[in-house]
């Protein structure tokens, strides 16, 4: 990355940020080969925000926060996490590219859920949930077990402790992965088209658990999903992607009912018929 | 029959050290490091493009010649020379069971902040040596069949025995080398259970999508 290294001006400059806001993209921009697929991204999201990314395949939602899990390297630009730079460090005055140990210390408020679940099958369902706690947050085991325990009963799997993720629904899945990221107490979670690898009958046992956490309100929670119904419920902004450029944004009426934007009005359509 | 003492000891020892050099090699082929991940390729490419006799003599004949190394017994010359060799078959085990663990499994180990050694040691490891189990069986049946070439430096195994008893009574030697066949094929019987075994626990608990 050519463009690794920028001025210290810019650092302090996040430092001083506001502090209603827990997560701040600053002209993100993504390359893979010769594809452009983000544009320069401007998004800040507060402490306990819901925002629902919505978009046609190939828009880049997914890849706004895989950048923010660590899981895809922005091609320039800055993430701010809670103050923090995410993707850059300090080192002798100038900004660096993050290690490792940088990154474990700014994503440790973040946690994610993925499309098609990625259970550690190898582990019960118990030790897919305590064995981040013990091992990345040094928690004794008595306590993750039955942190752990209380939150998959919590996700309606209290009778599945045992049991391993092959012997599960693909929704008894997903809702263990959801179990998985929350015993981390993350202050941000992020759901990437969690319901899109379901069988329709599936869909709703998962977004009732979604639901539920949104209720409780003091995550922020940032949703990358197809369903639009959904999104409108529980969502406090919506964010429509398109071209690599937030196309447009607001609440959710706003956005999905009362936009005059072309490209989204095409998009909503296609949903609904 | 005598010997079977031998073969089995050459066995346990080769397998053992066959295994680890499989591990280190197969590791060091994915690290980071290109100095190491030379070494290492090399290393495989030589062990597996020649052949495991001439490696034995290599290294019970001409090494202490040249170096004036002399590895001290016939023993650990050949368990060194099945070991290094199938050790270097095996690390491409290693190696393509490790990048065989599908990538959402260290994504998912990445979302919950472990370390990029946590997610070897808890996520892929695991996974990877269930991936393994049944080719490394098929190897360990291989590395049984390959310890009959220890005779050829002197060691006195099941086939250097049979040998021994062909030399005297020469028309013996039909009944002589079947008995020989049926032996080598009862020490496999245990392993080949044991490769069964080893498909059936790798069957279970592997994320590849």
């Amino acid at each position: 990355m050519s463009e690794s290294v920028v001025t210290k001006e810019h650092s302090q400059d996040t430092q001083t940020e506001n502090k209603d806001v827990i997560v701040s993209y600053k002209n993100i921009t993504k390359s893979f080969g010769d594809v452009e697929v983000l544009k320069g991204i401007n998004l800040d999201i507060k402490p306990a925000e819901k925002v629902a990314l919505i978009g046609p395949s190939g828009s880049g939602k997914t890849t706004i926060i895989r950048m923010l899990m660590t899981l895809e390297q922005p091609t320039s630009g800055e993430i701010i996490v809670d103050g923090k730079n995410l993707w850059h460090m300090e080192k002798n005055g100038d900004l660096v590219p993050a290690n490792e140990k940088h990154l474990r210390e700014v994503r440790g408020d973040i946690g994610m859920v993925f499309q098609h679940f990625n259970l550690f099958p190898h582990m019960t369902i118990l030790e897919n949930c305590m064995t981040a706690p013990i091992h990345v947050q040094k928690e004794d085991k008595a306590s993750a077990k039955e942190r752990s325990i209380e939150m998959l009963k919590k996700v309606g799997l209290g009778d599945k402790l045992d049991n391993y993720p092959s012997q599960l629904s693909g929704g008894q899945k997903q809702r263990v992965a959801m179990a998985r990221a929350l015993v981390m107490r993350p202050k941000i979670m992020l759901f990437d088209e969690v319901t899109s690898a379901l069988d329709p009958e599936l869909v709703g046992e998962v977004l009732e658990v979604i639901r539920d956490i949104a209720k409780e309100g003091e995550m922020a929670m940032v949703l990358v999903t197809h369903e639009m119904e959904f999104a409108l419920d529980i969502a406090d902004r919506v964010i429509f992607l398109d071209n690599g450029v937030i196309a447009e944004e607001g609440t959710p009426s706003e956005v999905l009912e009362h936009s005059d934007n072309e490209r989204l009005q095409q998009f909503l359509h296609r949903f609904r018929s | 029959m005598r010997g079977i003492e031998i073969t089995i000891t050459v066995l346990i020892l080769s397998a053992i050290f066959g295994y680890l050099f499989a591990f280190i090699a197969g590791l060091c082929r994915l690290s980071t490091n290109p100095i190491l991940r030379g070494f290492t390729s090399f290393y495989v490419e030589i062990f597996r493009g020649t052949s495991l006799i001439v490696q034995l003599f290599w290294l019970y004949y001409a090494i202490p010649m040249l170096f004036g190394i002399d590895l001290g017994s016939n023993l650990l010359a050949g368990v060194l020379a099945i070991s290094l060799n199938y050790g270097a078959y095996m690390s491409e085990i290693v190696r393509g069971s490790i990048l065989a663990v599908s990538k959402g499994q260290s994504e998912a180990a990445t979302a919950l902040n472990m370390s990029r050694f946590q997610r070897m040691r808890l996520v892929i490891f695991p996974q990877a040596v269930r991936m393994m189990l049944p080719e490394f069986g098929n190897y360990l049946i291989q590395m049984l069949k390959a310890t009959s070439l220890v005779s050829l430096i002197g060691m006195h195994d099941i086939l250097y025995h049979g040998n021994i008893l062909r030399s005297s009574d020469l028309s013996a030697a039909p009944t002589v080398y079947l008995l020989i066949l049926v032996f080598y094929f009862i020490m496999a019987l245990p392993l080949i259970f044991l490769t069964r075994k080893g498909e059936a626990i790798s069957k279970k608990g592997v994320a590849s999508q």
